[in-house]
């Protein structure tokens, strides 16, 4: 185990952490397991308020409403670590998702901190447009006696950078709400930035607060810096080294495609997921990438650079630390200012935004590089303009039920031409390409509350094109280790039945055995009519319309882009044709799943 | 009165004969799930049920076997595909249908078509989807795939190549009449594959079969001797030309012939058939009707390894058998008339006719038809389609004759076969030439070695020996099955080899030259070089101590070893 001990970071007191190692010397690893299921679905959200009936006497009689909006968990964890750190300087504090939390709540809230996470080109978390809907429509009340301070999540490569939280921030103001603090924009790498305003928040509250017991118990728990919503032993800044134990192309020959199928070997991790979980993979760079920006800018590969207080050879820290494929609007800015190309900077000026868009999608670093050359740029200079490299997300495509300690990904490497060369995904193609079985490398699990099987006796409508289809190995895995009796219904997609079709033997089975209840297939090239997911699903509207009024739950992973909004697109059709509903009825009675959780997304 | 135990047979309750009579007999007439199994996206192929009963509507399940588990790695299922073959009672088609056939062939089928040992079109790698498309194209030009396989009566066999046209003509015609007589008459093929709508009728649809067809397949053939080119001995039902002054007269009736054996099971065996009499060509369906009826009714039905005609007669006794079909027919079998054969193999090359027309018999290696860099055998066909006026014939040999060519028309005909590489084609040995092998990897499910794929660098290596012996002008017959099931009728070759695993071949010697005996077992599961290495002593001492005019198959079986 290479946990760190949680005391030192407050999670724990010395005497609660005593009992956990206690009990965790006595625990096999399946009743490890079991615990640490359990409290994760204590934490997931299912008793979204009052859970947290404060644990320490409320210091200034205002209480701290703490809401996030998240995808991938990130938003979570830095309010759950809000949470705690303010509970640990005696404030009185609440957590909720704003996916459940009740709206009309908020105009006698006090104290607001909103955490929340922007999604493709600026969509706030799926979960949270109910919450988005109501705040920015006409009934939203007047927030006059609220005070607010918004922390938003993005990433930068995209255009309207952090736009859900500008909009909340945007909107507390409208509605007559304070700021306790500006907005904070947090990147990709969002840690220091959300620990900074994290503590300068509760700084804040808490100079407000005239309650010298609440002073004292503050300087007493002080220690918090990084606090952690829970033990865990691997995360993002702590992968474990997964080996890998097979990687094979599942695909057939003459595919158009890649598709890998990947098993890992998580033994010794103490590793714990569940179905809808994804595994965050930390990739390197393609060597050959890292070559041709050290002879497009004549940089030494051992050249210094100075990485968060480390020093590294140049070649390491471009394979280990940046993004050095995809340019962001960040860069453009720094190689704007570095090389003085007037193109450059045209493009950064702010009415620019649709051409600077335009230009970083037709460009990778080593692309700007070689057209506006900087002679003699030192290697500090030229990362200073670079992302740091972020882990990417898999939705994990095996149960811990069905294969315990493995861990399975369904990985298509991204690969495209650009100026005449071809580029890559950093994480599929290291995966595709240079991950061998034997091979090592690091990972940790990205917890998806919000893609989680519901109770065994639920059917379930699973939709999944493409590698779209890799939780739904997972769902399925563990509802027949489970012996789950609630009725299963895929929809998969893909281009060629002969050679496209993803886990079909696995899926034949659980057909023949009765795990998988119905299955329905699109293959677009086959024939003259492409043919899509979202087709199956009009064809089979009367039967989708009733498994829905049978209370099912429907899922949608896989591509963002388009897919998503024709399957949603269909599912209102379905809806409004099957259940003879005008469209805003339609569209409300998807609202409500969604609300219900009976609509959960994971699309990328 | 029988005499005979009936407790195998259709007499007994349905419980108490083998799983696929049920299966038959539950089918409504063949239709089983069929055409909801056609719909099924979720597997390229059809369920176990269906596989079995698509073999009486002509089309086999297959799949690429080269790559089977390299897919099952993948976790995907077998790449299926579908085999059909084509009805063609005779081997006789017209240009036109040339045409569809070769159209279909590239639309559906990998561009390549495979003649047959049976003297007809297979189409192989047809996916799911294109099988009702390929079916309603052969329709266009009145073909079909009824009863191709399955527990019926096959396609009916004619011979070929005989020196006299009209009698020719009136037995092709004759194979014709009697394969639609003997096909199943169920419409469950026109409901399937052309979209025909259901009829409610209260007659029987299967006046004959009944519910449960044959315990077997059921293999007929018409042969005009001298040449033995369809292997009557191996038919379940063959008939013997008789022809006088005034044409044809009637025929030498031969009951029970087969090839087929099972390697585990020494009570399997592939047996000639016995000539039990002559009858008058008016007596031809009455014959047929009847011999049909002996097999339905007292054939095996509980176990499927015994259920040949073959094993019939056997079980039962000749005797027996031949008194129930005269029963049946209404007339006793007259003494069989002379007659005499020379060989089963083809003419190769241009040959007059005795009305003055041309045929031309091209070697298709192993009946493969498809296009090769230096040889584009594919187009040529397609090209002499389009422009002959007279017919195709297929050989029971897997060959093609270009036949009834004009003298005007035959310079054109020889230009486009040179132009395609066409012309010197039956160049090779005559053991070539008398060389065949079925399909088996990697489409037949039954295959357990190589056979059309390998067999010609066999001959290569065995051309080797010939030449050190020169023997290479002699026809000798060389005939390679993938399995024991003996599709190229190995058990009559002089050379027969029968696949047993990969690289691995049971060898067979002394089968007659005109399939008048079977070969015997030589080596057991031998690889090449031992099977080489025997021929070269055999072929070594053939060249050396053969009598004058003594073929390979005499002398082996001769000097007795």
């Amino acid at each position: 185990m290479t946990a760190r001990l949680p005391i030192e970071e407050a999670v724990l007191t010395r005497e609660q952490w005593r009992q956990v190692e206690a009990l965790g010397r006595s625990l096999t690893p399946v009743q490890a397991r079991w615990i640490s299921d359990y409290f994760a679905a204590l934490d997931d959200g299912s008793s979204p308020e009052g859970e947290d009936a404060a644990a320490f006497a409320p210091a200034s009689g205002r209480t701290l409403t703490i809401l996030y909006g998240t995808e991938t968990g990130n938003s979570r964890e830095v309010a759950a670590a809000l949470a705690l750190a303010a509970r640990e300087r005696g404030l009185t504090a609440t957590l909720s998702d704003l996916a459940n939390y009740k709206v009309r709540a908020l105009k006698d809230a006090q104290d607001v901190a909103c955490i929340v996470s922007t999604y493709g080109e600026g969509d706030p978390p799926q979960s949270s447009l109910g919450f988005f809907e109501f705040l920015e429509g006409s009934r939203a009340p007047r927030l006059e006696g609220l005070r607010f301070s918004v922390l938003a999540l993005g990433d930068s490569t995209y255009e309207k950078y952090c736009e859900a939280g500008k909009r909340i921030d945007r909107r507390f103001a409208e509605l007559g709400a304070t700021r306790l603090s500006e907005r904070a924009d947090c990147d990709v790498d969002y840690e220091d930035r959300a620990a900074l305003w994290s503590q300068s928040l509760l700084d804040t509250l808490l100079a407000g607060i005239d309650d010298s017991m609440a002073r004292a118990q503050a300087a007493i728990r002080s220690a918090a810096t990084q606090p952690q919503a829970r033990v865990r032993a691997h995360d993002k800044h702590h992968p474990f080294l997964a080996s890998v134990l097979d990687s094979l192309r599942i695909v057939g020959r003459h595919s158009t495609k890649d598709t890998r199928h990947v098993e890992l070997d998580v033994s010794g991790s103490g590793m714990t997921y569940r179905p809808g979980d994804a595994l965050g993979v930390v990739a390197n760079n393609d060597p050959s990438v890292v070559e041709h920006l050290l002879v497009a800018t004549g940089l030494a590969a051992d050249a210094p650079v100075q990485v968060k207080g480390e020093t590294l050879p140049l070649a390491e820290a471009l394979t280990r630390k940046f993004e050095i494929t995809t340019v962001s609007p960040r860069f453009v800015d720094h190689w704007a200012h570095v090389s003085g190309a007037a193109e450059l900077i045209r493009l950064a000026e702010s009415d620019a935004s649709m051409e600077r868009r335009t230009f970083c999608e037709r460009h990778h670093v080593i692309d700007v590089l070689r057209r506006f050359p900087v002679p003699g740029i030192d290697a500090q200079r030229l990362v200073a303009g670079l992302r740091p490299l972020q882990p990417r997300l898999y939705s994990i495509a095996s149960s811990q039920a069905a294969v315990g300690d493995e861990v399975h990904l369904t990985v298509a490497p991204v690969r495209y031409g650009l100026h005449g060369s071809e580029r890559g995904g950093v994480a599929s193609t290291h995966i595709a390409d240079r991950l061998d079985a034997g091979a090592t490398i690091p990972v940790y699990v990205q917890e998806n509350a919000h893609f989680r099987l519901p109770a065994d006796d639920v059917p379930i409508v699973m939709i999944g094109p493409g590698t779209g289809v890799a939780p739904f190995r997972a769902f399925v895995q563990e509802r027949e280790a489970r012996a789950a009796r609630g009725r299963s219904w895929l929809f998969f997609g893909e281009r060629h039945r002969r050679s496209d079709f993803l886990y079909q033997t696995e899926w034949q089975a659980w057909l023949k055995a009765g795990v998988l209840t119905r299955l329905d297939v699109a293959f677009s090239r086959d024939t003259g009519a492409k043919t899509y997911v979202q087709h199956r699903m009009l064809e089979h509207a009367q039967d989708l319309y009733a498994w829905l009024e049978e209370g099912a739950h429907v899922y949608v992973c896989g591509d963002a882009a388009a897919m998503a909004s024709d399957v949603h697109e269909a599912l209102v059709g379905v809806i409004e044709k099957q259940g003879a509903l005008a469209r805003d009825a339609a569209e409300d009675y998807v609202r409500r799943l969604a609300a219900d959780h009976r609509y959960q997304r994971d699309v990328y | 009165m029988d005499i005979v135990d009936r407790s195998t047979d259709l007499s007994q309750p349905l419980d108490k004969l083998g799983p696929d009579e049920r299966l038959k007999h539950d089918s409504n007439h063949l239709r089983g799930n069929i055409a909801l199994d056609l719909l099924d996206r979720i597997s390229a192929g059809v369920g176990a049920e269906s596989n079995k009963l698509m073999k009486f509507h002509g089309i086999y399940q297959q799949d690429d076997r080269d790559i089977r588990d390299e897919r099952r790695r993948q976790k995907l299922e077998p790449a299926y595909t579908f085999m059909a073959r084509v009805r063609l009672p005779g081997g006789v088609c017209t240009p036109a249908q040339w045409l569809k056939l070769d159209a279909l062939a590239r639309a559906h089928g990998c561009n390549t078509l495979r003649l047959t040992t049976r003297q007809t079109f297979q189409f192989h790698w047809i996916v799911k989807e294109d099988l009702r498309a390929t079916i309603q194209g052969l329709h266009d030009v009145l073909l079909d795939t009824v009863a191709a396989c399955g527990d019926d009566s096959r396609g009916v066999m004619a011979s070929a190549d005989p020196e006299d046209s009209a009698l020719h003509a009136e037995v092709a015609s004759l194979a014709k009449a009697v394969s639609d007589h003997v096909i199943p008459k169920t419409r469950a093929y026109h409901e399937i594959w052309y979209g025909a709508d259901k009829i409610a009728s209260s007659d029987a649809e299967e006046p004959f079969y009944g519910r449960t067809y044959l315990p077997r397949k059921f293999k007929i053939g018409f042969v005009i001797p001298p040449s033995n080119d369809i292997d009557v001995y191996t038919q379940d039902l063959g008939f013997i030309v008789v022809a006088g002054a005034d044409g044809l007269e009637g025929f030498n009736v031969v009951i029970g012939g087969g090839m087929g054996r099972s390697d585990q099971d020494a009570g399997t065996y592939p047996r000639l058939a016995d000539v039990v009499g002559f009858i008058d060509k008016q007596r031809l369906v009455a014959c047929a009707d009847a011999v049909m009826s002996v097999q339905r009714d007292y054939g095996n039905r509980v176990d499927r390894s015994r259920a040949r005609f073959k094993y019939t007669i056997d079980a039962k006794g000749l005797a027996f058998i031949r008194t129930a079909i005269e029963q049946r027919m209404g007339s006793a079998f007259e003494p069989a008339r002379p007659f005499a054969f020379t060989s089963n193999g083809d003419r190769y090359g241009w040959r007059q006719t005795d009305r003055g027309l041309f045929n031309c018999t091209l070697f298709i290696q192993n009946g493969r038809i498809r296009d090769e860099p230096d040889r584009t055998l594919m187009r040529g066909l397609r090209a002499v389609a389009a422009v002959h006026t007279g017919r195709f014939r297929l050989t029971p040999n897997q060959n093609v004759i270009i036949a009834d060519v004009t003298r005007e028309d035959r310079p054109r005909i020889e230009a486009l076969l040179a132009k395609h590489g066409l012309a010197e084609g039956h160049a090779g040995s005559a053991l070539r030439l008398n060389s065949m092998a079925c399909v088996a990897l990697p489409t037949c499910p039954l295959a357990m070695a190589e056979a059309e794929r390998y067999l010609p660098d066999l001959v290569t290596k065995v051309e080797a020996i010939l030449a050190q012996h020169g023997l290479v002008d002699e026809p000798i017959t060389l005939r390679m099955t993938g399995c024991p099931n003996g599709c190229a009728r190995p058990y009559v070759a002089e050379i027969g080899l029968t696949g047993r695993a990969p690289g691995k071949y049971n060898l067979w010697l002394g089968g007659g030259f005109h399939g008048e005996r079977l070969n015997r077992l030589a080596a057991e599961n031998v690889g090449e070089s031992r099977v080489l290495e025997i021929l070269a002593g055999k072929l070594g001492r053939y060249a050396r101590e053969r009598r004058t005019g003594e073929r390979f198959g005499d002398f082996v079986t001769r000097s007795g070893e």
